[in-house]
């Protein structure tokens, strides 16, 4: 018994430890975001690689998932005679909660990982420890770009997902179920507010940085060798997928 | 002048440095040599303050770098040049772009200053004309002389070269360890060389330190070092398979 509770002690204050090492490498980013000189090439390098990585995979989820909606939607709302309420339940899905969390799991899956990789592979190629040596800070040059060009960038690919979607929708709704695009679109005018659209931009923006920040922390302190760098990126996969999740919870409380 | 100073290091139970004394003086060239995982690196990494010791001192020109904050470091760190075992060039930037890196990133010299500077570098280590090339277009000997550049190019005065001829050719060995000398009569900084290619390392160095079970055991210039009748050091350069290494 003795022996169990020390092994989940030291689990436990194992656990405790990353938190706060990653908090303390959290607010070390966050200071240099405002201290100068700042990365501005970088920062644009960076949002190319965000955007450029996600945007494909942001359109083909967007576009099927706005699909999928329209078909259930549809069919719930015939059971209580409102389809015509469909465009705006998928509307307002979409900008409150999927668009959102969807984006930022796909960005996780698709830049994400390809980030904690290539943070990775500066790590155990010694190229970090070469920017230390020059005594160039390595987290102004590789972290603060990521988590700024996240900021920025989640919230551009959020609206895409949100547009593509409500068209996905439409040509279910419209094209092939036979709703009229009037009622679709006007319906959506009414009862979609500016509040709904700042739910997912506030959600948006707090996503990208959870996955820049874990995504960059798992890369920046990967193990060692071709396995440890795969190690650590499917560790930046999981925890940013349940980081999002769970803060998508929390924060959907204090939103409603 | 560095000056090293009863030097421990462990991870977790493994001891690796177990009071490591060494004296460098400035402008000489002393290769640090022992067997692989003896911990030859991690000495040269205490020296750049990337690891800091679990006791010891490490002092440059007087100053313990091991007592300093990060912007007290980073001014003696300006001083150094390293060239670390795989080169560490950095993926995503040119030839030119990473020798240039140090320059445009810590001086204020002007777009065409630095073109002069990076160009003569390159010139040095016998690659001009190889500006735009990435380092994935690269042999491994021409990153180690890319890296070279770059370590020089702010004219430290101490560079510290991490085996710098790992998994080279004999050539290429040779044209490093020329180039070493070369670059050391040019610009007169201290170096300190990591590395078990022996003999032919004792041609650019001044003196040789061994470095057995985390401590000196014993430091020479070259000759003294190949006439040595301590059993390690004997061991090491005939590269016995019989002795107190344990292989």
């Amino acid at each position: 018994m003795e022996r169990l509770l020390k092994i989940i002690g030291s689990w436990a204050l194992s656990q405790l430890r990353t938190i706060g090492h990653m908090f303390v490498f959290l607010l070390n980013s966050l200071y240099f975001i405002f201290v100068p000189p700042f990365k501005f090439r970088l920062l644009l390098r960076q949002m190319r690689f965000f955007g450029n990585k996600s945007l494909l995979v942001i359109l083909l989820t967007g576009s099927f998932t706005g699909m999928v909606l329209a078909l259930q939607l549809f069919y719930i709302l015939r059971k209580f005679g409102s389809e015509a309420l469909l465009g705006p339940g998928i509307a307002l899905s979409l900008t409150r909660e999927l668009g959102p969390v969807l984006s930022a799991l796909m960005v996780t899956g698709r830049a994400g990982s390809a980030l904690t990789a290539e943070i990775g592979m500066m790590r155990i190629s010694e190229q970090i420890d070469a920017l230390t040596a020059m005594a160039l800070n390595p987290i102004r040059y590789l972290i603060v770009p990521n988590i700024v060009a996240a900021i920025i960038v989640f919230p551009l690919l959020v609206a895409i997902f949100d547009v593509i979607g409500i068209y996905g929708g439409y040509m279910v709704g419209v094209k092939i179920l036979g709703i009229s695009s009037g009622t679709y679109f006007s319906l959506m005018e009414d009862y979609v507010d500016m509040e709904d659209i700042m739910v997912g931009l506030y959600k948006s923006l707090s996503f990208g940085l959870i996955v820049s920040w874990v995504c960059c922390y798992k890369g920046f302190y990967t193990g060692y060798g071709a396995e440890g760098v795969s190690k650590s990126t499917t560790e930046a996969v999981v925890m940013s997928s349940i980081f999002i999740l769970i803060w998508d919870y929390f924060l959907g409380s204090v939103l409603l | 002048m560095i000056e090293i100073i009863d030097l421990h290091k462990s991870f977790d139970s493994q001891k690796v440095l177990n009071g490591v004394n060494l004296k460098i003086a400035d402008k000489e060239v002393i290769t640090i040599m022992g067997k692989s995982g003896c911990g030859k690196s991690v000495l040269i990494k205490h020296i750049i303050g990337l690891l800091m010791p679990d006791r010891g001192s490490v002092l440059i020109n007087g100053v313990d770098i091991t007592r300093l904050d990060l912007k007290e470091l980073d001014k003696i760190r300006e001083k150094l040049g390293v060239l670390f075992q795989g080169g560490a060039l950095f993926d995503s930037l040119t030839v030119y772009g990473n020798v240039a890196f140090p320059l445009s990133e810590k001086t204020k010299l002007s777009k065409s200053g630095i073109q002069d500077r990076v160009i003569q570098a390159l010139e040095d280590v016998g690659l001009k004309g190889m500006e735009k090339k990435y380092p994935a277009e690269l042999s491994g000997g021409m990153k180690k002389r890319v890296a070279l550049a770059r370590a020089l190019i702010t004219e430290p005065s101490i560079v510290l070269f991490d085996e710098p001829t790992t998994g080279l050719d004999p050539i290429i060995t040779s044209s490093i360890h020329i180039l070493i000398k070369a670059t050391h009569e040019k610009y007169g900084y201290t170096g300190v060389v990591v590395s078990h290619e022996v003999p032919e390392i004792f041609e650019i160095t001044d003196r040789v330190a061994m470095l057995h079970n985390g401590v000196i055991v014993e430091v020479g210039i070259p000759e003294e070092i190949q006439n040595s009748t301590n059993p390690v050091v004997r061991q090491f350069i005939t590269g016995s398979h019989e002795g107190p290494i344990e292989v």
